[in-house]
């Protein structure tokens, strides 16, 4: 085989720097967009921290808004990856073991985000510390928030660590040891669930807030990612076989298509079993059911929302079920847009503010975010956007030029 | 030769003495305090010069505190010490003079509350007493009771008026004030990722305002309503403020952490009544010793029918609700 000398990880650091700062005008244009989405995100952080929560449109009713919305959304994308993770390297399906590392780049993409979104929502980011093992203090084992601090952190790691090693041997022209890497592809796919079930946990053990205490949120959350993650996939999938030289099976899309098609169903089913518990017998608990679906006493801001996003989840699961285009690209993606965003919808701001309407004194109030949380959001969803893309686009040409010196005597399973 | 010798040993020593010596949480906190005070001091050598090293006293004092401990873990001196440190940021910052007690619970004792429905006329003297005692933000007008009007035939707040202004009492009508319940099982101690909130010996669950990093975690736990969040910068006029006042209690926020009724810890401690209490002019608000068999609220308790509310949640309050 090669028998060039090993190239250093600085030397792979600055490699993927020079790969990310290269490209065509199209290329510059788009991150230059994504800094200036990031950097009025910076702006509005700064008359956040200056002027306190009170700039956001959250309140003491509404303490939870569009950021712990968007987080809780993210954690599912986040988890997905293991939708890629568990067929390429359980089952060895090849499809997917070409694609894998793309998804776990999403994966740690959605992470970054979902740490990000926790810090804008803290009222003393810069006491976070206090929340850091050993020199802090960690409520753990009883507070699900230290364990939802664990959890995603270790993901993250593992989501890092894995396509790291796999990618800098790959780098170097070199196998990569399956024995070193497989117990913690194995753990991260535990993991992924984890980190979903303990986020549901967090709200699901809150007998204050009926429409949360639930005990199908975990089962729910896992399903609704695995329909939206996957979706999010296949649009990035479709990205990148437009704009680069990397091919991708149309096999692989089809599989796609199923896992998403099973959990949105799955998901359906369990958002029809919970509606059914809210309105055959409507109780003092359904109240914020009410108010999500149907407004209670003139508040009624979340009602278009949860419309649209169920027409949108419901539209896109026919589509993708019955598959009218054949695998007609033009048909399967804005169909997985319409259910990315409708899930996004239901999860996002349907889940978390209902949740706290009416107040448990039972008032009743509307929240809608302000300009310095839209802003700041905006930014959060750009910075997870420039990661991916810086995540994946060395992964990839150190894939291709992989591939291409070991094709065709070797080629990993 | 022989010099470089020595001077080997020296370092030796040195390096054996900085290994062996037990390092904990509390002295690298420590360590990293003193680094950042002498950080500030060597960056900004111009400054015009109070303190050691030139220094501004507050930028240390400052630093002292971003660096300490949780209370509840800190010992007898460094509570002293951050103590110290909070009454001389009040004066420096504030030109106020505060006196701020570290005052523990005393011994064979439990915190309970009655409310007696059939007297409270809705006057709402207890929420003015408890702003002025407690300090609370005027900006936000943030308050730890709520008082509801009921029509008769009801009972629960959520059917009645948390927000009525007009003349009480209301023909038909009853009044029913509710504020944090300090239960016995609080979900919001159970949910605080840092333990910034905590049940304290004689029952009131308190925060530590300096540790909690306002993740609001704990108000959505609370079944209750019991807690409220400084989303401002909090500020009470200098000629308003309460200067007695408790490391627990009614002392100075700030933006960004949660706060919650105390049952007045910096009065109920030293044998006073909370401010609610004590301002209630219809004798509605029953505050006492639960261990004492002679208290009032022990004679309500076996006297009265009492209820509580949402008892289902198995949150355990330390507040009654009675009828004459």
């Amino acid at each position: 085989m090669n028998k060039q000398p090993t190239k250093g990880l600085l030397s792979f650091l600055a490699q993927a720097i020079r790969w990310n700062m290269r490209g065509s005008v199209g290329y510059q244009l788009y991150l230059g967009v994504l800094m200036l989405i990031m950097v009025v995100g910076v702006y509005a952080y700064s008359v956040q921290l200056n002027q306190g929560l009170a700039a956001t449109g959250m309140n003491n009713i509404v303490s939870w808004g569009l950021y712990i919305s968007n987080f809780t959304f993210l954690v599912g994308v986040a988890a997905a990856a293991v939708m890629l993770i568990l067929p390429a390297y359980v089952f060895r399906d090849p499809h997917f073991h070409r694609v894998v590392i793309i998804g776990e780049g999403v994966a740690v993409g959605a992470l970054v985000m979902c740490l990000s979104f926790i810090l804008a929502d803290l009222g003393g980011p810069h006491r976070a510390w206090h929340l850091m093992p050993v020199i802090g203090v960690f409520n753990w084992p009883s507070s699900i928030l230290a364990w939802d601090v664990l959890v995603l952190n270790g993901y993250l790691l593992l989501n890092t660590l894995v396509p790291c090693y796999i990618l800098y041997c790959h780098y170097n022209n070199r196998k990569a040891d399956e024995r070193k890497y497989r117990p913690f592809v194995f753990l991260s796919i535990f993991w992924a669930v984890s980190i979903h079930m303990v986020t549901a946990f967090l709200y699901q053990g809150l007998p204050a807030r009926p429409f949360w205490n639930n005990p199908l949120m975990g089962p729910r959350f896992l399903a609704s990612a695995f329909a939206a993650g996957p979706a999010l996939i296949t649009l990035v999938l479709a990205i990148i076989q437009t704009m680069t030289t990397f091919k991708i099976d149309p096999k692989l899309f089809n599989k796609l298509r199923l896992i998403i098609v099973v959990s949105a169903v799955i998901n359906l089913l369990m958002l029809f079993s919970e509606i059914f518990k809210e309105f055959y017998t409507p109780t003092h608990h359904s109240l914020p059911a009410v108010y999500l679906f149907f407004g209670l006493e003139g508040h009624n801001a979340l009602v278009p929302w949860i419309w649209t996003s169920i027409s949108m989840n419901i539209i896109a699961t026919v589509i993708l079920a019955l598959n009218p285009g054949k695998n007609n690209p033009k048909v399967l993606l804005p169909a997985s847009v319409l259910l990315f965003v409708g899930i996004w919808i239901e999860k996002g701001i349907g889940l978390i503010v209902p949740g706290l309407i009416p107040s448990p004194m039972g008032e009743i109030v509307d929240y809608s975010p302000t300009w310095v949380e839209i802003s700041i959001s905006l930014g959060v969803l750009a910075l997870g956007v420039f990661v991916v893309t810086w995540l994946i686009r060395p992964a990839i040409i150190i894939e291709q030029r992989y591939e291409e010196a070991a094709s065709p005597t070797v080629r990993e399973a | 030769m022989a010099g470089s010798n020595h001077e080997h040993k020296e370092i030796d020593k040195f390096i054996d003495r900085f290994l062996s010596r037990k390092s904990n949480r509390r002295s690298f906190l420590q360590g990293i305090a003193k680094t950042a005070v002498i950080g500030t001091a060597l960056s900004a050598p111009g400054c015009s010069g109070d303190g050691i090293l030139g220094i501004k006293e507050e930028t240390a004092l400052a630093w002292g505190e971003y660096f300490k401990g949780n209370y509840r873990l800190m010992t007898h001196t460094e509570r002293n010490t951050t103590i110290q440190r909070l009454e001389r940021l009040a004066r420096l910052r504030d030109g106020v003079d505060v006196q701020i007690s570290s005052r523990g619970p005393r011994e064979q004792v439990l915190f309970g509350y009655a409310f007696n429905l059939t007297r409270c006329e809705g006057f709402m003297n207890c929420v003015a007493a408890c702003e002025k005692e407690n300090n609370m933000d005027r900006i936000s007008k943030t308050q730890y009771i709520r008082t509801f009007e009921l029509e008769h035939g009801k009972m629960s707040v959520e059917a009645g008026n948390g927000k009525y202004f007009h003349e009480v009492p209301v023909e038909g009508h009853f009044y029913m004030g509710v504020q944090c319940f300090h239960c016995e099982n609080p979900p919001c101690v159970k949910a605080c990722p840092t333990q910034a909130t905590w049940q304290e010996k004689d029952g009131i669950v308190v925060v530590d305002y300096d540790w909690c990093i306002g993740c609001r975690y704990c108000l959505a736990a609370c079944p209750y309503w019991g807690r409220r969040f400084n989303w401002n910068e909090p500020s009470v006029p200098k000629e308003e403020l309460t200067r007695k006042q408790h490391y627990l209690g009614n002392r100075k926020r700030k933006k960004g952490v949660m706060e919650k009724c105390t049952f007045c810890i910096q009065r109920t401690r030293e044998g006073r009544l909370p401010a609610c209490a004590e301002a209630c002019p219809t004798g509605s608000r029953v505050f006492g010793n639960l261990l004492d068999p002679k208290s009032e609220i022990r004679f309500v308790l076996e006297n009265k029918k009492v209820f509580r509310m949402k008892e289902d949640l198995g949150t355990e309050p330390k507040y009654w609700y009675f009828i004459d």
